[in-house]
């Protein structure tokens, strides 16, 4: 027996770090296989940068799951939001966008990223009021209030700005690539995973380092201990939601950016991505959710590359593969 | 009540209504001349199979599917794939059905012990994930699925609309392949409804229910709860590809609008909820609700779109375009769950239950 002294630090919990080496491994692997390390190279990059984008979008969707149980099927509503509160902001401003300065660009691009932000944040406060508090604890309720808000949500798009694909320049000073050697890496890609590192490494901040993430991970683990303590969860809740949309929405520009364009049905398709990657990284994961968004990035543009007729249910065989695996998500976190 | 399995409407509103909708179903062909009549009344039979299938899932088990379409969808591929690359002959007919039931209740199985063990969010966010996943294999392997453009084929001989069975002048009307070919999709309808009505009233139905109350506890009780939930979803799988099998007789055509789309999940959701989930006979009342409003409210929209932009509004012809059908049909839908979770059909037996209580005190 040893003695426990009250100055001793706690015991740490061990460090799962086998879904970490996963995509280092993947990435590893697929070098001999691509042959050539430029094209390696820039494919990582990329896998990079989509990645990040992804992990931005999917991030409110698991922490909101995570903390309150609560699956929004209409999250892409958010991302497609913002998506057009962005290319509308900066139509009138196409001089500056045009303009070959990064930093007349970036002037009018910040400002419309924040706006969105703040569209699609007011927006999931909307929702949270409005479809999710009125059959909260219900999931099969909860499923079909989301849907049909996502629905309501991508027709209104339609209404409003017609069933036309709506183009979103990219601003001057990011088009192009850096080339190093024979290596070709484009400047928005690293701008992008720039952004989602950021994003990435001040959720974990926030989550670890401060009060407020201390309740939302006790909330996560045990809700109803955090509420005996007298905190009241449904207002944090409520603040994840909107962090959740606002991240969303921001997801949504750097999407419509990366694509050079807007569609009011752009959420489809990246609903089912950002289901499956929170599906692989296991929901209510942060760090899951990261890694599961790079696999998922990693396994598009190197299996794209590699063999194209499999990168159609590429997907699908990732995620089966890692539940075989770890049937509840690489960290399962809820006890749920 | 034999045919009911034991479970009547209960309520006498409802009977009504569904004897009627029944009925008009039945002699749509001599009632309501026209072929537009008779496609609605084929889409209503058709619908109202997978509707009730759907039922299965949603309102006994409790667990929400997006993939049921991709069931219906396969159904539907596999005979016009079949009648377009064999002919329009029987054994093309057998073939599509041979092919295609198995192949979707084995693909519900290998859906179903894959992420029906874990929580029961996963079994949506997977469902969605397979059947977009299907839907894109769907429209990429052109040389099979005709791609965008799906399949169009000819039917057997006996079913066409150029064969005559009984002449005019024997009846006062004609009855040709097209009716048989109606009656037909009826009377497969009717009976798959029937046979869903007999799994939701055996004791496997029960245990259905059990696990949507509490899944845990009925996991206590000694019921394997992934075998019952694997079983029932692969029942709805073969029921939904019956009845894509029978919408392609009809049609005469597979293609991913018609079998595919996510829209027909969505339209599917709605009619279970409208209908009124867990009771067989809301499919019923849901699909033909929903079907009538479809066909005849559209062209009502798109009148009141004219007006509106005729009388120089803003928003609202954009708003009221039939195209934007959709949206309407999203708001009702929320409001539906919220204000009418249990449907018409739980309306109804509410209605009548409080009656009898209030007449026997």
């Amino acid at each position: 027996m040893t003695e426990l002294v009250a100055t001793d630090p706690l015991p740490k919990p061990k460090r799962d770090i086998a879904p970490i080496l996963l995509p280092i491994t993947l990435a590893l692997v697929t070098i001999p296989l691509i042959g050539s390390p430029s094209t390696w190279l820039t494919l990582t990059a990329a896998s990079l940068a989509m990645g990040m984008m992804i992990f931005i979008m999917a991030s409110g969707l698991t922490l909101v799951f995570g903390l309150m149980d609560v699956l929004n099927f209409g999250h892409g509503a958010f991302i497609a939001v913002g998506a057009y509160v962005a290319t509308l902001v900066l139509a009138p401003f196409a001089a500056s966008v045009q303009a070959d300065s990064l930093w007349v660009n970036l002037a009018v691009l910040a400002p419309a990223a924040l706006l969105s932000m703040a569209v699609s944040g007011a927006l999931g406060l909307i929702v949270e009021r409005v479809l999710i508090l009125p059959v909260y604890g219900q999931h099969l309720k909860q499923i079909l209030m989301t849907t049909g808000g996502l629905i309501v949500a991508e027709q209104t798009l339609y209404a409003l700005w017609g069933p036309q694909i709506i183009p979103t320049p990219l601003p001057t000073s990011l088009r192009g690539s850096f080339i190093i050697g024979d290596v070709a890496i484009a400047k928005y890609r690293v701008l992008a995973t720039l952004i989602g590192l950021v994003v990435f490494i001040a959720i974990q901040l926030v989550l670890n380092r401060t009060k407020l993430g201390l309740l939302i991970r006790a909330g996560v683990e045990n809700r109803e201990m955090v509420e005996a303590l007298g905190y009241r969860i449904r207002r944090l809740f409520l603040g994840v939601f909107m962090t959740g949309s606002a991240l969303a929405g921001l997801g949504g520009v750097m999407w419509a950016l990366y694509r050079e364009q807007v569609h009011a049905s752009m959420s489809d398709e990246l609903t089912v991505l950002i289901f499956i990657v929170v599906i692989i990284g296991g929901l209510g994961s942060i760090g899951g959710c990261f890694i599961g968004a790079i696999l998922v990035a990693m396994v598009a543009n190197y299996g794209g590359f590699l063999v194209p007729k499999l990168a159609l249910v590429s997907n699908i065989l990732l995620m089966v593969a890692i539940l075989m695996w770890r049937p509840r998500g690489l960290y399962a976190v809820t006890s749920r | 009540m034999m045919i009911l399995s034991g479970d009547p409407p209960k309520s006498r509103v409802l009977t009504l209504v569904l004897v009627v909708i029944i009925l008009a179903l039945a002699a749509t062909p001599f009632l309501f001349p026209g072929a537009k009549a008779l496609n609605v009344a084929a889409k209503i039979c058709v619908f109202a199979a997978l509707v009730a299938s759907y039922d299965l899932l949603l309102g006994y088990t409790g667990s929400v599917s997006f993939a049921h379409t991709m069931f219906y969808g396969i159904g539907s591929y596999a005979i016009a794939i079949a009648l377009y690359g064999m002919g329009p002959n029987w054994a093309a007919v057998a073939t599509g059905i041979v092919v295609g039931l198995p192949l979707a209740a084995l693909l519900a199985l290998a859906i179903g012990l894959f992420s029906l063990r874990v929580a029961a969010i996963f079994f949506a966010m997977i469902t969605l994930a397979v059947a977009s996943a299907f839907q894109v294999l769907a429209s990429q392997l052109s040389w099979l699925t005709g791609g965008e453009d799906g399949r169009s084929f000819q039917l057997p001989e006996l079913l066409r609309p150029g064969t005559v069975l009984i002449s005019k002048n024997l009846l006062g009307f004609e009855i040709n392949g097209r009716i048989l070919t109606y009656y037909l999709v009826f009377a497969t309808s009717a009976v798959m409804i029937l046979a869903l009505l007999r799994v939701v009233n055996s004791p496997f139905g029960r245990v259905l229910q059990a696990i949507r109350e509490n899944r845990f506890r009925a996991e206590a009780l000694g019921f394997r709860t992934v075998f019952h939930l694997t079983y029932a979803n692969c029942l709805a799988a073969l029921v939904a590809a019956g009845a894509g099998i029978l919408n392609a007789l009809w049609l005469r055509y597979a293609g991913p609008d018609t079998s595919l789309s996510f829209s027909i999940m969505l339209d599917i959701l709605l009619m279970v909820v409208i209908g009124g989930m867990g009771t067989i006979y809301g499919a019923i009342i849901g699909a033909a609700i929903f079907i009538l409003a479809q066909n005849y409210l559209q062209s009502l929209m798109g009148v009141a779109s004219k007006a509106a932009s005729e009388a120089g509004l803003p928003l609202l012809p954009g708003l009221l375009h039939p195209d934007r059908w959709l949206l309407w049909l999203g708001l009702l839908f929320i409001a539906s769950v919220y204000f009418f979770p249990t449907g018409v059909v739980g309306r109804l037996r509410n209605a009548g239950a409080k009656k009898s209580a209030d007449t026997s005190h």
